[in-house]
């Protein structure tokens, strides 16, 4: 009996110190956040007013935060894809042999671990329209040489580019470690049963059971890619003419340029609401189906 | 197998690519970088110019600096804190537990940006904004840490603790000193997850930080190029390669463990 009593104690007293940093540093903000986006603070402001759903409402008014969230999806929909295939095959290219191996994965990764801030620098130096080694090539090929991060053709694409170089490296760990969770015997199974070649291996045993970390994968890389901040602050700052204007960016400024609190709180909502919505359809899938494990 | 080294090799030099500029840029003079030739290998050595003009025109080690103070002071606290709980949450019975699972739960659905407009009205308001402080605090609670060592506590043996127990030990040194060093692959995972995402971080310091004093090296990075470097590409490259040093130095002392922290703090993230 005393052991218990002293078992509660101490469990209550381990979880305190977090309690109280969980209420002060993400609860009760997060919870400031909701209340925030249904007012029309600004700082500095002596009061701020109640407004409802007026933020909401300029929102869907504002052709400027349209544009932002229709670059948010291309921005996605471009670096999701690209980035979930590119990362597994360079983990199928890099498990399929011992050569190299530990090599490549290294060189793959680096992206991942290299300062965001600092590579958007190079890339701007890479993608510079006249001195930049890009352009150089292709003059040397004789083909056009585009604007790449100043054309508000090309800016989504230069951006998503970056992403994807980004991302690819921390896709492909993640499908490794799917891989080697995957039992030996399964493969020489599927040999026994008449499965051929590479390509049979991969569609009969490896894709099937890869299922979860696939799913697993894509919510993640929609997530991370949603976040996309570092690299339009740093190259575009939305431009050129809102052409690389996106979620977080816009967050960001309506908060901390023009201190519209208010406003950028309703937009920090549409973002979480995002984020809960790609989680919520993850844990429905999984719970349904691509369960083999 | 010899076509897999072959695509291999292509697509990582492809990878590679940007760092090869960089490093190449960042030793060449102004003028043969605006010649835009395709040679990556200088004519002209400019290192000790383009080096020398970041070294003295901003305090690079000074933006290092804070960054291992900003990323130690992080961690320190967010082991603090997620250490003991998540400990109580994987092996003690108290009242609450369901609740304080359900709330570390809830936090991990909460990206950092939707807690950062208050918490930056709390900062002004307590006068903290441009300090370590303000880089620190906001992450000292990590729900994922929690969750983490609450997940690979919950597989270490009872009969350990009993043992532990049965030697008069009370459940704080059983914390620090019987299951953190049992859970070192797991903190290990964690830190680089921690020191890589921090490190890294634009956007919050972005928000608290006025000048130089405690700008971290994504901060330092944006100032030589807004106030120093303009056209000078070659100064700018040797501020971008002399930041992103010391974390990819780290990487490839100890890749292993970097890959397998990311692979296992991203699986369960």
């Amino acid at each position: 009996m005393r052991r218990l009593a002293g078992e509660a104690v101490a469990g209550a007293l381990m979880t305190l110190p977090a309690g109280i940093a969980y209420l002060l540093l993400l609860l009760l903000p997060t919870l400031a956040t909701v209340l925030l986006a249904f007012t029309d603070y600004e700082l500095g402001a002596p009061a701020l007013g109640w407004i409802g759903l007026d933020n909401f409402r300029e929102m869907l008014a504002d052709r400027g935060f349209g544009v932002s969230v229709r670059n948010t999806v291309v921005y996605v929909g471009l670096v999701t894809p690209v980035s979930i295939l590119g990362g597994l095959g360079l983990a199928l290219l890099v498990e399929a042999g011992v050569k190299g191996r530990a090599f490549f994965r290294a060189v793959f990764f680096l992206p991942v671990v290299s300062l965001t801030v600092a590579m958007a620098a190079a890339w701007q130096y890479l993608l510079h329209p006249t001195i930049g080694p890009v352009n150089a090539a292709l003059r040397a090929m004789g083909v056009g040489t585009p604007f790449w991060l100043s054309s508000s053709d090309t800016v989504l694409l230069s951006l998503a580019a970056i992403g994807v170089w980004e991302s690819i490296g921390f896709n492909m760990v993640l499908f490794m470690a799917g891989l080697t969770a995957i039992p030996r015997e399964l493969y020489a199974a599927a040999e026994v049963d008449g499965a051929r070649g590479g390509f049979d291996r991969f569609r009969l045993v490896t894709w099937p059971l890869l299922g979860p970390t696939t799913l697993f994968v894509l919510t993640i890389s929609m997530i991370r890619s949603l976040r996309v901040f570092d690299t339009v602050a740093v190259l575009t700052q939305g431009g050129p003419n809102k052409a690389s204007e996106v979620l977080l960016f816009t967050m960001y400024q309506q908060g901390f340029t023009y201190l519209r609190l208010g406003y950028s709180a309703a937009i920090t909502l549409v973002f979480l609401a995002v984020v809960l919505a790609l989680m919520w359809v993850q844990t429905r899938v999984l719970d349904k189906r691509v369960h083999y494990a | 197998m010899r076509a897999r080294i072959a695509v291999l090799a292509l697509l990582g030099a492809l990878v590679l690519m940007p760092y090869l500029w960089m490093v190449a840029a960042s030793v060449k003079p102004v003028s043969e970088i605006f010649r835009a030739s395709l040679s990556i290998w200088p004519e002209q050595f400019a290192a000790a110019e383009n080096y020398g003009k970041v070294l003295t025109r901003v305090p690079v080690l000074h933006y290092i600096w804070n960054g291992i103070v900003v990323c130690g002071g992080i961690l320190l606290f967010q082991l603090l804190f997620a250490v003991p709980a998540g400990y109580a949450l994987a092996k003690l019975r108290f009242p609450g537990r369901g609740i304080a699972f359900g709330a570390v739960m809830l936090g991990l659905l909460v990206p950092p940006h939707v807690p950062a407009l208050p918490l930056y009205v709390a900062a002004s308001g307590l006068g903290l904004l441009d300090s370590y402080t303000a880089l620190i605090a906001p992450f000292t609670i990590s729900a994922f840490a929690i969750f983490l060592f609450r997940q690979f506590f919950s597989a270490l043996p009872d009969d350990l603790l009993h043992a532990a127990r049965l030697d008069g030990m009370g459940e704080w040194s059983i914390v620090w000193r019987v299951v953190l060093p049992n859970a070192w692959p797991a903190a290990t995972a964690f830190a680089i997850f921690s020191v890589v995402s921090h490190w890294n971080d634009l956007f919050w310091p972005l928000i608290v930080v006025q000048g130089h004093e405690h700008a971290t090296p994504a901060l330092g990075v944006l100032y030589f190029r807004s106030e120093e470097a303009g056209d000078d590409f070659g100064a700018m490259m040797a501020a971008a390669v002399l930041m992103t040093l010391p974390l990819v130095l780290a990487f490839l002392l100890a890749q292993r463990r970097f890959v397998e922290g990311i692979a296992t703090t991203g699986l369960k993230g």
